[in-house]
C-alpha cells in the first residue's frame, strides 16, 4: 500500500528542477547510492555512535603513538614522587591569563602519621611545553628519538595528568601504553572468535541436519559452563614462567573460546533465512559451486550484520581481559594493561588514599560504552534497504 | 508435556557427564600438580623437603595414576557416595568446605535475580509504553552504564563511597565481631547492612541488559494488531499492556533464566573477591591458584550443574508459558 502511494507522489512530481533545494537532490541520491553509502547515512543519524566512533579513533591513535604522546616511559619510577595527585593544568596565574601551566608540587610529610603530603606551590609557574626532550624511546620501533609531545622543562618536577602510583610511575603514560594491550587483546580475541564463529556458524546454517544439531549442542554445552570460573580455570593453567607475549596470545584465545558462540548464532540465523532466498536458488540453478554461493552471494549479504555483532563482541573481550588481569590470572606485570593497572586499586586503602588509581577503570567503562554505541548504530544501519 | 520434560531431562545427562569431565581436565591442565605447589609453599615457609618426600606425597594422593583413573575415582565417589574427595590444601573433605559457601552464593544469586526482575520488567514496560519520554532516556542511560561498568569496578566504587561518605565498614558479609558466631537477630541486622552492596552490584549488571531486552521486545509487540484489537474492545491501557504484550515479551526472559544463573555466578566470583564475601568466588580462586584439584573441580562441576538445571528449568517454564513450544 505504501509503495503505491510513494509511486503516485513521485510520478506526480515534475522532474527535479535544476535549482532544486539540497533536500530533493538528496532524495534522488537515495535510489542510486551504493549500499555502503546508505549504511553510512543511516549510521550518521545515531549521534552517540558517531561521537563514539570519533572517540575510539582518537584513542586508537593515542595508543599507537603512545610513546610519543606520553610524557614518560611506563616503567620509569620515581621514589620521590609516589602517590602524587593529578597535576591540574591551569591558564590563570595571579589573575592574569597565561599559556597553560602547572604549579610545582611540594612534598612534605605529616609529622604525626609520617604520610606523604603534596601541596601546590602557588608562587612558581611551570609552563607546559610541547615537543620537549625527554627519555629516549623508539618511535614505532623504528626511529630512536627523545621528543615527547608534551611535558615540563624541569629536572625535579613532573607533569602527571592522572597522578602517579605507589612507585611514582606516571599513570597517564601507563594508561596510554595499557590501551595498546587492552584494545588489541579485544581485537585479536574477536578476530579468533570471528574465524571460529563464521566457519562453524556457516557450516551449521548452510548444511543443517545432524551437523547443525551437533554444533548447536556444542554451543549449548559451552554456554552452560559459567564463564568466569571457566576462564579462571584455563587462565590458571598458564604457567607464570612463560613469555608474557605468549601468555597474552593464549589469554585472547581463551577469551574467544567462549565468545565465538554468539557470533556463530548470528551467522547461523542469517544463513538459515538467506538459504531460501530467490537469488541463492538462481545462483544454484546457474551452476555455481557451493563455495562460490557462500562466499560470493551469501556472505556479502550479511557483512554488515557480522560487523555489527563483532563490534558488540569487543567490549565483552575487553571486560574479560580486565577481569582476569584484575584477579591476577590474566596478564601480569611488567606487561601494562588496564586490568593490570587496576590491580593497584584492589583494596579500599589504596583507593581512599589515591582515588586516581581508578582512572583505568573509567577508561574501561568509556571504551566499553563506545563500542556498545558503535555496535548499536551499526546494527540499526546494517540493513540499509529496510524501511 | 510430560514427554517434553522427559526428553529435555534426558538431554541434560550427557551434557552433565561432559561438563564433569571437562572441569576435571581443566584442573589438570597446568604443568605440575598440587604437590608441586604445596611443596613450593612449604619450602618458601622454610621447611626442608626432599625429593623423596615429594614423591611419597604424590603417591599418597594418587597423583601418579593416569588421568582417566583419577577422573573415575573422583566421579564415581561423587555419584555413588556423594563424596567430593578431600581438599588437599585444607586437608578436609570438600563437601565440608563448599556447601555453606555454595548455599550463600545461591541465596545471593537468587535474591539478586529476583531484584533484577523486579527492576527490569516494570522499567522495561514503562520505557516501551512511554518511548522517548524523559524517564525512558534516564533508564536508557542507566542501562548502558550498567552494561559498561565492570562488576568489580562498581563494587570498588560503592565500597569507597560507603566508606568515605557513610562511614560504613563494608567488605565481608558481617562485621568482624560477628564472625563465627551463631545466627541471631543482631547478626542478621548486621548482615543486612553489608549485603546491599553485592546485591546492588549483581542486580545492576543484570537489570541493565534486561531492561534493554524488555524494552525492545515490548516495542515489537506493541505495534502488533492484537494490541489494537484489545484497545478496540474497550480495555484500559493497564489491562491491555499487562495482559497481552507483556506475556509475549517475557518469553525471551524465561528462555534465558538458565543463562542468568551462570552469569550471576560469574559476576559473583569477582564481586566476592573484591568485597571479601564468604561465597564460592574467593575459595575457587585460591583453589585454582593452588591447583587444589578436587576442590576446584567440584566447584566448577557444581556451578555447571546448577547452570544445566537452570537451563532445563527455563525450558520447562517456557513450554508452560507458551503453548506454541509445547506442541511443536
Amino acid at each position: 500500500m505504501t509503495d503505491i502511494q510513494t509511486f503516485d507522489r513521485l510520478s506526480a512530481l515534475p522532474a527535479t528542477p535544476p535549482l532544486a533545494p539540497k533536500e530533493a537532490a538528496r532524495d534522488e541520491n537515495v535510489y542510486t547510492a551504493k549500499p555502503w553509502t546508505l549504511i553510512w547515512w543511516r549510521f550518521r543519524k545515531h549521534k552517540l555512535a558517531v561521537v563514539s566512533l570519533g572517540f575510539m579513533i582518537t584513542l586508537t591513535l593515542l595508543a599507537i603513538f603512545a610513546d610519543f604522546m606520553s610524557p614518560y616511559l611506563p616503567g620509569t619510577f620515581n621514589k620521590l614522587n609516589t602517590f602524587a595527585p593529578p597535576s591540574v593544568v591551569r591558564v590563570i596565574h595571579d589573575g592574569q591569563l597565561q599559556r597553560p601551566f602547572i604549579y610545582p608540587m611540594k612534598r612534605t610529610r605529616d609529622m604525626e602519621t609520617a604520610r606523604v603530603i603534596y601541596q601546590e606551590d602557588r608562587t612558581k609557574v611551570l609552563p607546559v611545553r610541547f615537543f620537549v626532550e625527554g627519555e629516549t624511546y623508539n618511535l614505532l620501533g623504528l626511529v630512536e628519538t627523545k621528543t615527547h609531545f608534551f611535558g615540563v622543562d624541569d629536572r625535579r618536577q613532573q607533569i602527571n595528568l592522572l597522578g602517579t602510583d605507589s612507585l611514582g610511575r606516571d599513570l597517564f603514560s601507563r594508561l596510554l601504553y595499557g590501551a595498546r594491550v587492552t584494545l588489541s587483546a579485544g581485537l585479536v580475541g574477536v578476530a579468533f572468535s570471528f574465524v571460529l564463529g563464521l566457519a562453524l556458524g556457516a557450516v551449521s546454517g548452510y548444511y543443517g541436519g545432524w551437523l547443525d544439531s551437533g554444533i548447536q549442542r556444542l554451543m549449548e554445552f559451552i554456554r552452560s559452563i559459567p564463564t568466569i570460573p571457566l576462564w579462571m580455570g584455563l587462565a590458571a593453567a598458564l604457567p607464570i614462567a612463560w613469555d608474557p607475549l605468549f601468555v597474552y596470545v593464549l589469554i585472547t584465545v581463551i577469551l574467544s573460546l567462549i565468545g565465538w558462540t554468539h557470533l556463530a548464532r548470528v551467522v547461523r540465523g542469517r544463513f538459515f533465512s538467506l538459504k531460501t532466498e530467490d537469488y541463492v536458488l538462481a545462483a544454484r540453478l546457474s551452476g555455481a559451486s557451493e563455495y562460490r554461493i557462500v562466499t560470493k552471494h551469501m556472505l556479502p549479504a550479511m557483512t554488515s550484520y557480522i560487523i555489527a555483532s563483532l563490534t558488540l563482541a569487543v567490549p565483552e573481550m575487553i571486560l574479560g581481559e580486565t577481569a582476569l588481569s584484575f584477579l591476577g590470572l590474566g596478564l601480569r606485570p611488567p606487561v601494562v594493561s588496564w586490568g593490570v593497572l587496576l590491580q593497584d586499586a584492589q583494596n579500599l586503602r589504596s583507593i581512599s588514599l589515591a582515588p586516581w588509581l581508578l582512572a583505568p577503570g573509567v577508561a574501561v567503562v568509556l571504551v566499553v560504552l563506545a563500542f556498545n554505541f558503535i555496535g548499536d548504530g551499526l546494527r540499526d544501519a546494517a540493513d540499509p534497504y529496510g524501511q | 508435556m510430560l514427554g517434553y520434560i522427559v526428553r529435555r531431562l534426558m538431554w541434560a545427562i550427557p551434557t552433565l557427564a561432559f561438563v564433569s569431565f571437562i572441569s576435571f581436565v581443566i584442573i589438570q591442565l597446568p604443568p605440575g600438580d598440587f604437590v608441586t605447589a604445596y611443596v613450593a609453599q612449604l619450602r618458601n615457609g622454610g621447611e626442608y623437603i626432599t625429593d623423596m618426600q615429594e614423591a611419597l606425597l604424590r603417591e599418597d594422593y594418587g597423583l601418579n595414576d593416569p588421568l582417566l583413573v583419577q577422573y573415575w575415582r573422583w566421579i564415581s565417589n561423587i555419584l555413588f557416595y556423594g563424596d567430593f574427595g578431600r581438599s588437599l590444601e585444607w586437608n578436609a573433605p570438600v563437601s565440608e568446605l563448599i556447601w555453606e559457601r555454595l548455599a550463600l552464593t545461591l541465596v545471593l544469586s537468587t535474591i539478586s535475580l529476583v531484584f533484577t526482575w523486579i527492576i527490569a520488567i516494570p522499567v522495561g514496560v514503562y520505557s516501551a509504553t512511554r518511548q522517548y519520554s524523559a524517564f525512558d532516556y534516564i533508564f536508557t542511560v542507566f542501562g548502558f552504564l550498567g552494561k559498561g561498568i565492570p562488576d568489580f569496578l562498581l563494587a570498588l566504587i560503592l565500597m569507597w563511597v560507603a566508606f568515605i561518605w557513610m562511614n560504613l565498614d563494608v567488605g565481608g558479609l558481617v562485621s568482624p565481631q560477628f564472625e563465627g558466631k551463631p545466627w541471631d537477630f543482631d547478626k542478621i541486622v548486621n548482615m543486612l547492612s553489608h549485603i546491599w552492596i553485592p546485591l546492588v552490584v549483581l542486580a545492576t549488571g543484570g537489570a541493565a541488559g534486561l531492561i534493554r531486552v524488555m524494552r525492545a521486545n515490548m516495542l515489537d509487540e506493541l505495534r502488533k494488531p492484537y494490541v489494537e484489537t484489545a484497545y478496540a474492545q474497550g480495555f484500559g491501557e493497564r489491562t491491555v499492556v499487562w495482559r497481552y504484550p507483556v506475556r509475549v515479551a517475557l518469553n525471551p526472559f524465561i528462555s534465558t533464566v538458565g543463562w542468568a544463573l551462570p552469569a550471576l555466578f560469574s559476576g559473583d566470583v569477582i564481586t566476592a573477591v573484591v568485597l571479601n564475601l564468604p561465597t564460592t568466588g574467593p575459595l575457587l580462586l585460591q583453589a585454582l591458584k593452588m591447583q587444589d584439584m578436587y576442590l576446584a573441580g567440584s566447584f566448577i562441576l557444581i556451578l555447571s550443574v546448577f547452570t544445566v538445571i537452570g537451563t532445563v528449568l527455563s525450558d520447562i517454564l517456557l513450554a508452560l508459558s507458551d503453548p506454541r513450544i509445547r506442541f511443536s
